[in-house]
């Protein structure tokens, strides 16, 4: 999960991160008032930031400075409802705004290469990461065994070639961010830019935060989910455990393994070439097994999706027998007529691998409505996007 | 031959006691692999039954390499308990561990992965997040179904579970020396690097196939790896064309962040360096079928 900069930086102070004072504003009105706040305790100028999570915003006209509070809200109006990069703005952080004397760049993360953990830290901030040229930038491994102690976090400015009047700063805040990364279970912790203040502060000017997801069950990460953002039926399926990602296309997929359903995905884009440009309407894998209530709880979900026109079921029995698998489809149908819904689209169904044979038997007995059996997964992609297009 | 495990290894399960231990116990003895006994501090000096082999529980990993010789351990523990048992398994110098839970927290196998490495890397790890490895005819060690393919020659390495059952499937009359699955997880302890490396040297092997998907750049490091070392046949598949950009697809590391971990360049590096990549998981099948027919 990636948070929002205000998330970010809400956590950045959790941790003792010197951060600028500032508030999230939804309306122009709320952005005026945290402003006239600001200006009445002492701040020359006010920032208005876009909260999205994408890059690009100060270039996108999502950052602007304002001298008064009228101007913030007037900002604030411009800024609300922008879209940057397919996101639209629903809120605005106002902050404080900052006697930059220089700006650096400091990050943790995931090096899967490696497998470890990274630190970058460069004199040169404020732009993108990849535009800094390699030797004015410092990669330094950081040892998930040792962690970074002050003296660590201080080589690592060193090695960024930070300014000694900076070192003292820059070296106690990483320290916290690396505690910020470690007991957040975070996967990137970064601060572009990392700032010199005219008297000599060190400070996070921006910020930006990935959590690990698997990390769920020790964190209280709930807190900082942007509900209202998921998509319905993505929230809906995390309320059913099932692993299920929206896309744009008209094929409802279902299947075992997140590898054979991403392969999905790729085959059924090939075989729509051909039938209109048909693609894939979701991501949904139901893991090992498939017991009737998993399958109906995915037809229920997939179905919901009014994109949908045909669904393509493609299960490869390894561990689950095909013939538990067509037995599951056989009960999701009665489970899913028992909640007052039908299967009103046509199902491509391709069962392969351990008891293959009798899994297609069981739904050849069965004639559900709508169930087309195909052998293969390349065919059965094919038919699946034939028959969205048909039902196009 | 086969790689990292054979007819003579001795498997122990972390977890054994748990319902997913439990059940796979029983299918890795059905499928003839040696199941010496299982680990959970909590049930040690009890026994579990499974069809008419009676196993012993032991307190640590320590005590049950003692006891039975065992050399490779599987495990099966929750992720909250997961960096522990695997720490457990390196400080008991286990050759090999074959991690299968899903969901570890990424911090967590970081820590073991390094723990392992400054231990000198007496312990391969396997995952997490994966299948297992299984040699066909040999031995099974994790949740992969030995019983749909046959022993033969070809390698496979994959981060997928059911693209390696469905390769595996599609190639049963061929059959295979060994099948790994190394996870989808952003760190993972065996790469395909160490699988290609593997392979090369078993001279049980003839030909390779390598399955990867998006996220990371472990296939392009492969690549670059295969230009160098492998002289034997690779074929290649790669899942996540059409994923889009910025969400996880499943796997905790199958993740298109910005322009890299795309799957097409994956498929451009192996192709550069020889490597035959198949559109589909079935062209894939065609094409090493191709290249074991003319061997």
């Amino acid at each position: 999960m990636d948070l929002f900069e205000h998330q970010a930086k809400e956590l950045f102070a959790e941790y003792g991160v010197p951060v600028p004072t500032g508030k999230v504003a939804h309306t122009p009105q709320e952005a005026r008032a945290i402003a006239a706040e600001l200006f009445a305790a002492g701040s020359s100028k006010v920032v208005v930031k876009a909260q999205v999570k994408t890059g690009g915003r100060g270039k996108a006209g999502g950052v602007k400075l304002a001298d008064d509070a009228d101007e913030a809200e007037a900002l604030a109006g411009q800024i609300l409802g922008m879209d940057i990069k397919g996101h639209t703005v629903h809120k605005v952080l106002i902050e404080e705004g900052s006697a930059i004397a220089q700006e650096y760049y400091f990050s943790f993360l995931l090096d899967r290469a490696n497998r470890t953990f990274l630190s970058i830290c460069s004199v040169e901030g404020g732009v993108e990461i990849e535009e800094v040229p390699h030797d004015r930038l410092a990669l330094v491994p950081v040892s998930p065994l040792h962690g970074v102690d002050r003296a660590t976090a201080r080589s690592i400015a060193e090695q960024g070639r930070l300014p000694e009047e900076a070192l003292d700063g820059a070296a106690a805040l990483i320290e916290r961010l690396w505690a910020v990364f470690t007991d957040e279970d975070a996967t990137l912790v970064e601060v572009n830019p990392l700032i010199l203040t005219a008297d000599g502060e060190v400070k996070a000017l921006d910020g930006k935060v990935s959590l690990d997801d698997n990390a769920a069950f020790r964190q209280e990460h709930d807190r900082l989910e942007d509900k209202a953002a998921a998509d319905p039926l993505e929230a809906r399926a995390k309320e059913k455990d099932l692993n299920y990602v929206k896309l744009d296309g008209s094929v409802g997929i279902i299947g075992n393994g997140a590898g054979l359903v991403m392969s999905t995905l790729d085959v059924v884009s090939y075989a729509g070439e051909d039938h209109g440009g048909q693609k894939p309407a979701n991501f949904l894998d139901i893991g090992g097994g498939a017991s009737a209530e998993v399958m109906a709880d995915s037809l229920e979900i997939v179905l919901s999706d009014p994109d949908v026109k045909s669904v393509f079921v493609n299960v490869f029995g390894g561990i689950t027998a095909c013939d538990a698998v067509a037995n599951g489809i056989v009960s999701a149908y009665k489970l899913l007529a028992e909640r007052g819904e039908t299967v009103d689209r046509p199902l491509a169904v391709r069962l392969d691998g351990n008891n293959a044979e009798l899994g297609r038997q069981i739904l050849t007995d069965a004639a559900l409505p709508g169930v087309e059996q195909v052998d293969t997964m390349d065919d059965a992609a094919e038919r699946a996007a034939e028959l969205a297009a048909a039902g196009a | 031959m086969a790689i990292w495990l054979t007819e003579n290894s001795k498997i122990i399960v972390q977890g054994i006691t748990g319902s997913e231990g439990m059940k796979h116990s029983r299918r890795m003895l059905a499928s003839g692999a040696q199941v010496v006994g299982g680990v959970n501090a909590r049930k040690a000096g009890q026994t579990v039954d499974f069809d008419g082999t009676t196993l012993p529980v032991f307190g640590t990993v320590k005590e049950a390499i003692e006891r039975t010789g065992a050399d490779v351990s599987v495990v099966f523990v929750p992720p909250k308990f997961t960096k522990d048992a695997v720490v457990e398994a390196i400080d008991a110098e286990i050759p090999l561990a074959v991690v299968i839970t899903e969901g570890v927290p990424v911090h967590d196998t970081a820590y073991f992965w390094a723990y392992a490495v400054e231990k000198g890397n007496a312990t391969r790890i396997i995952g997490p997040n994966c299948p297992g490895i299984a040699s066909p005819g040999k031995s099974n060690a994790g949740i992969i179904p030995a019983d749909i393919t046959s022993p033969g020659r070809i390698g496979l390495v994959s981060k997928s579970g059911t693209l390696t059952y469905q390769m595996m499937y599609e190639l049963r009359d061929i059959g295979f020396s060994t099948c790994v699955g190394i996870g989808g997880d952003p760190i993972i302890g065996t790469t395909h690097i160490d699988a290609l490396q593997a392979f090369q040297d078993d001279p049980e092997t003839d030909a390779i196939v390598m399955i990867g998907e998006i996220g990371g750049d472990a296939e392009e490091r492969a690549a670059a790896y295969i230009e160098q070392h492998v002289t034997k046949p690779v074929v290649g598949y790669v899942a996540g064309f059409t994923a889009p950009e910025g969400k996880t697809m499943g796997h905790a590391g199958a993740i298109v962040s910005g322009s890299a971990g795309t799957a097409q360049a994956k498929k451009e590096a192996l192709e550069k360096v020889g490597v035959r990549v198949g559109k589909t998981p079935s062209e894939t099948a065609v094409l090493m079928r191709e290249i074991m027919n003319k061997l």
